[in-house]
């Protein structure tokens, strides 16, 4: 008898796997870079009801694949459902759910602030705490890139959202594993 | 034309048009069979009959525009009866692609939720390759519809074919088949461990040619085995194993069994809201054992506690041989049977008998079942006649029983009625049509008298869309709303003016000399049946409601 097999299978003993994590999940896709390979992808989240919060696109170092990082809720979403039926899409090649302790995940956002004189100085040091850059400065506003997890980003919106938030836009995570020793 | 012919392709079946032209002149000088049908809905439909008669992947053509669009519910279709289907449209000519060019339709953002793939062809050199990977992934791994999409220009461009010779490899796309030993052992483990273990069969098993490997699991103990509506024939209706079909017009004893059950073996079925009720009173006693190709189907609607991803032809045999391996006693099963067997002998599939002469619809598919020997290719449209039929005719072969189950197109049964007899010269081609149905896709008559393609419809004509009638009878207060189908066209005049042979019954005791004669007839025939109005399709479980609040046939009081 070879181990995983037990002699006896007990019906009362059968379980099945959970479905939902609770967690947030980072999805790490690689497909096929051809026309309409997004189209796929975002269309299979809204056919089957599925959610995105975040998505990403860009080229990878084989330019005929390319990398899609998308984040979904994990405590509304069966991931398991989701990655398998991404995987049922021809051109996407290899999906990762990444687990949080071994991935680096960043995210990088730009914020447009009024910034008056009397608050201008606040926003410069917010800006450093949060090791920002300031990138643009105009007569009544002032542009300050982010890079960060998501959860930096959300902070430094709460902090600046008070002076007068004009503009913000979010790229959406991307996501590397981390090495290994 | 070339690379069609290398996958052995002998039967299409399409319209032409303006863009895809350059097809139709290579078909002037291709040696396969072309069916020129009389809407490309038809042709789609044709194209998944004969797909589903013979497991040989199904073709149809269409131009752009319209013609693709008019493709949109086959494909749609052929998705959700996982049919091996490629449709291969014309597009415009490349330069006026995005520019709302004359027919110009954006066919493949229109299918990309139905298909299994499409490509759109950029350069002719592709067009062999794509091809072969079309073929490829219709027909393997669980099957489904692939589309093709080549502008004008592209299609007309010359290449030289270069016969290939290695198989296609996708790297995306690497289906599994063989079923994880150890899960196969666990699974064997646990049928010798059930009491009330029940068979739930589907189409996977007739998609995956695995009849013969499923009667062999199913003989390797005495298992109960009930079928889904795509799965009919999968394992024999005369078995006295059967328990007939299960779901919302299953038997009383398959949907019982399915409620009672410790263990559900599920083979190559999707556990659609049709057979389950409502989900969250779903079989509440019951382990479930899901053999799929699929993974993606596995715990999708419910929980698998033993999922198997496989080919059912491969999975099957392993599991006989690890399951008789065990020798196990089969007298567990005696009371689990006795239970079973009460509830057949209490709750038989019943119809009140017409009286004088009146034609009940149930009757007439028993009927069928006499005149043509239990052994047609019997297509439908949907509807009460489609549940009738899968209730009374009694099919004991697989790809025999030819209907759309998932999508529950209207106007299916006689184009796919035309694929089947295309697919199948030999074998006697039944369509049971509803009145509702039938018109939806008439115009195919004249396919079917100008391709010479002798199929027999069966009209069981009630004078009303008889499933929706049902429904606004019994959850709708009897509001009768639009179902009435009011001046209906005299039948046997529309075939004759098609060039067919029309005939009509109004007499239960001539039916059967009449059906005869009609399947003796050497072409086309359309017999109008004219059957009891409001007759209504039971046991139904009400939609929405759990299995065991199931309602059966009322039966007339004993006076």
């Amino acid at each position: 008898m070879e181990a995983g097999t037990p002699q006896v299978v007990k019906l009362e003993d059968l379980h099945v796997a959970g479905q939902l994590s609770g967690r947030k999940h980072i999805l790490s896709i690689l497909v096929e870079n051809k026309p309409g390979v997004l189209a796929r992808v975002a269309g299979l989240f809204s056919r089957r009801g599925f959610n995105i919060d975040t998505l990403a696109v860009g080229p990878t170092d084989d330019p005929s694949i390319s990398r899609v990082t998308l984040t979904l809720d994990g405590a509304v979403h069966p991931i398991d459902q989701v990655t398998k039926q991404l995987h049922k899409l021809v051109n996407v090649l290899k999906i990762r759910d990444m687990e949080p302790e071994e991935t680096v995940a960043r995210e990088m956002a730009l914020f447009k602030v009024s910034s008056a004189v009397e608050n201008r100085a606040e926003i410069i040091q917010f800006a450093e705490i949060f090791r920002a850059k300031i990138v643009d400065v105009a007569r009544r506003t002032m542009t300050i890139e982010v890079t960060g997890s998501a959860d930096k980003i959300e902070a430094f919106e709460r902090m600046v959202r008070p002076h007068g938030l004009v503009e913000m836009v979010r790229t959406g995570e991307i996501a590397i594993g981390r090495g290994s020793d | 034309m070339e690379s069609l012919k290398a996958e052995g392709v002998k039967d299409v079946f399409g319209i032409p048009g303006g863009a895809n032209l350059p097809t139709y002149d290579a078909l002037v000088d291709a040696d396969f069979r072309h069916v020129q049908v009389r809407h490309e809905q038809g042709g789609g439909h044709a194209a998944e009959g004969y797909a589903k008669a013979s497991g040989r992947v199904g073709v149809a053509f269409a131009t752009s525009g319209p013609g693709a669009t008019n493709l949109v519910t086959a494909i749609a279709d052929a998705m959700m009866d996982s049919t091996p289907t490629v449709f291969i449209t014309g597009q415009v000519r490349t330069e006026l692609i995005g520019t709302d060019g004359f027919q110009e339709a954006d066919i493949l953002g229109a299918t990309l939720p139905f298909v299994k793939h499409s490509f759109a062809v950029t350069d002719p050199r592709q067009i062999p390759e794509y091809v072969h990977q079309a073929f490829h992934v219709a027909s393997t791994g669980r099957p489904g519809p692939v589309l093709l999409d080549i502008p004008q220009d592209l299609s007309r461009a010359d290449i030289d074919y270069e016969p290939r010779t290695e198989p296609v490899e996708l790297p995306g796309y690497k289906p599994s088949t063989d079923g994880n030993i150890k899960q196969i052992r666990i699974a064997a483990k646990a049928l010798a461990s059930a009491r009330r273990p029940i068979f739930y069969t589907g189409g996977g098993v007739i998609n995956g040619n695995a009849s013969a490997e499923l009667r062999e699991l199913a003989d390797s103990d005495r298992f109960p085995v009930t079928s889904t509506l795509m799965g009919l024939g999968g394992f024999p209706a005369s078995s006295d194993r059967f328990l007939g079909m299960l779901g919302m017009h299953g038997t009383w004893t398959a949907n019982r069994a399915m409620d009672n059950a410790d263990l559900i073996v599920a083979i190559g079925a999707r556990f659609d809201d049709r057979i389950t009720g409502k989900l969250s009173e779903f079989a509440p006693n019951a382990k479930v054992i899901h053999i799929d190709i699929d993974p993606a189907e596995i715990s999708k609607n419910v929980g698998a506690h033993i999922p198997i991803v496989g080919d059912v032809k491969q999975v099957l045999p392993k599991l006989t041989r690890e399951y008789r391996a065990l020798q196990t006693d089969s007298s567990r099963l005696d009371e689990w049977w006795n239970t079973l067997r009460g509830w057949q002998e209490a709750h038989p599939l019943f119809y009140e008998p017409g009286q004088n002469g009146e034609i009940k619809p149930q009757f007439m598919i028993e009927t069928l079942h006499r005149a043509t020997g239990g052994d047609a290719i019997i297509t439908s449209d949907v509807g009460q006649h489609q549940m009738w039929t899968a209730q009374y005719y009694g099919f004991d072969k697989p790809r025999r029983w030819i209907n759309s189950g998932g999508l529950g197109t209207m106007g299916f049964g006689l184009p796919s009625a035309i694929g089947a007899k295309v697919a199948c010269p030999d074998e006697q081609v039944v369509c049971v049509a509803g009145d509702g149905s039938l018109i939806m896709n008439v115009q195919e008559l004249a396919t079917c008298v100008s391709e010479d393609i002798p199929v027999k419809i069966f009209l069981q004509n009630n004078g009303y869309m008889g499933m929706v009638r049902q429904w606004q009878e019994l959850f709708w207060d009897r509001r009768y709303s639009s179902v009435e189908m009011g001046a209906s066209p005299d039948w046997v005049k529309l075939a004759e003016a098609f060039g067919a042979k029309g005939m009509r019954c109004e007499d239960s005791a001539d039916l059967e000399e009449q059906m005869t004669a009609a399947l003796e007839h050497d072409g086309p025939v359309l017999l109008d049946v004219r059957t009891v109005a409001e007759e209504n399709c039971y046991p139904m479980i009400p939609p929405g409601n759990a299995a065991r609040d199931m309602v059966e046939a009322p039966r007339k009081a004993v006076s």
